[in-house]
């Protein structure tokens, strides 16, 4: 597949200079467009960063050479292996465009006599979108969260050092946290007077790293949008978690201890 | 004048969704989990096993095939038990999905 795409490019480079013909420009259009699905539909911020800036700029300065560049940056985020050779070749492609030397078409339709499709016609709206109001275009920011610090307290005990951060970037009850790591793990804790989380028994950061990403998915992650944006409100025994971005209600379950089996030595 | 063709719904169970959705309380998971034990000893617990099911028939086939000990305990709310030494989840939710004792959705491993 890299393989593949690097050959197209090759090509691409080699055309560049001449007048760019019609399979040059079919081709153009099949690579572009998986990675502006790609961007429209994935949250990350790294590959939404640059369709936004080739939307702007192939709008805005429409009859210039920019046909090449959005395939460029594409190729860099699909690709980090010669990111700089493709940065170089932006460049000159940006002062070509500036001093508009070759005309080229704002669409890959125009001039030809084919229909325009709708992957193309979706990239144009998209890019209109994130032109006039970006925030409708559907770039989410990502929420980041810290992993989780934790020490040990003498050979038995864990302590979970950042747990109320956790708690407030996830909007959580700490209390609610705690009862479901105290459930997964299996074990007994509290919290102490700083507000760490003492966990009965040896943890690693990873153990908890786990039962946190669990954590997000059953009770934090809106279902249908995908947001951490929601709100877990309990109406009636019932815990229901309502998203502030879509506004959907789903119940969720119950945090169940289950059955802990007695370890520590019986007293007589 | 317009037509209402409206079906009445006789023998209609408004629950038949709700059990094959995976909604909480509609269908009974197995929970394999996992509890430290001194050292770096752990106990593997396996909870919601239906009561159609021996047990000890099967807690038998799980000592033979993993080589630990263990044992049935029987729990006032929850059942029987089955408990088991060491780490054994993964081994335990391959066996039960293998002799289809389960399906793999119905199994929930807890635990880091």
């Amino acid at each position: 597949m890299a393989d593949e795409i690097n050959e197209i490019r090759e090509e691409q480079e080699q055309l560049a200079p001449f007048d760019p013909s019609k399979k040059k420009k079919k081709k153009k259009v099949v690579i572009q467009e998986p990675v502006e699905d790609l961007a429209e539909s994935s949250q990350t911020e790294k590959s939404d960063s640059l369709p936004v800036n080739d939307g702007l700029e192939s709008s805005f300065t429409g009859m210039k050479k920019k046909k090449k560049k959005p395939t460029e940056s594409s190729l860099l985020n699909n690709e980090s292996v010669d990111a700089g050779e493709d940065l170089d070749e932006i460049a000159n492609d940006e002062q070509e465009g500036e001093e508009g030397i070759v005309l080229q078409q704002r669409y890959p339709w125009e001039g030809s006599e084919r229909d325009y499709i709708y992957d193309e016609l979706l990239g144009r709206v998209f890019n209109i979108l994130r032109e006039n109001n970006p925030e409708l275009a559907g770039d989410r920011r990502r929420t980041v969260m810290r992993p989780p610090q934790v020490l040990r307290e003498g050979t038995k005990k864990t302590v979970f050092v950042n747990f109320m951060d956790l708690c407030k970037t996830m909007h959580r009850q700490p209390d609610h946290v705690m009862q479901y790591l105290l459930a997964e793990l299996g074990t007994s804790g509290s919290l102490d007077g700083q507000q760490r989380l003492v966990v009965k028994g040896r943890f690693a950061p990873k153990n908890f790293e786990g039962i946190l990403r669990r954590y997000i998915t059953d009770y934090v992650i809106c279902l249908g949008c995908k947001s951490p944006d929601t709100i877990l409100s309990k109406e009636n025994r019932l815990f229901f978690l309502r998203c502030e971005k879509c506004g959907s209600q789903r119940s969720v379950a119950p945090i169940k201890t289950g059955f802990v089996a007695r370890v520590s030595r019986r007293k007589t | 004048m317009v037509e209402l063709d409206i079906q009445i719904p006789s023998a209609y169970d408004p629950f038949a969704e709700a059990k094959d959705s995976d909604a909480p309380g509609a269908k009974e998971n197995i929970h394999i989990r996992i509890q430290q034990r001194n050292g770096k000893k752990s106990l593997t617990t396996v909870q919601g096993l239906k009561k159609e099911y021996s047990y000890e028939r099967i807690l038998k086939d799980l000592k033979k095939d993993f080589c630990c000990n263990g044992n049935v305990v029987q729990d006032k709310e929850l059942g029987k038990i089955i408990q088991l030494q060491g780490d054994q989840r993964k081994k335990v939710s391959q066996f039960l999905v293998q002799t289809g004792i389960a399906k793999k959705d119905q199994i929930k491993i807890h635990g880091f």
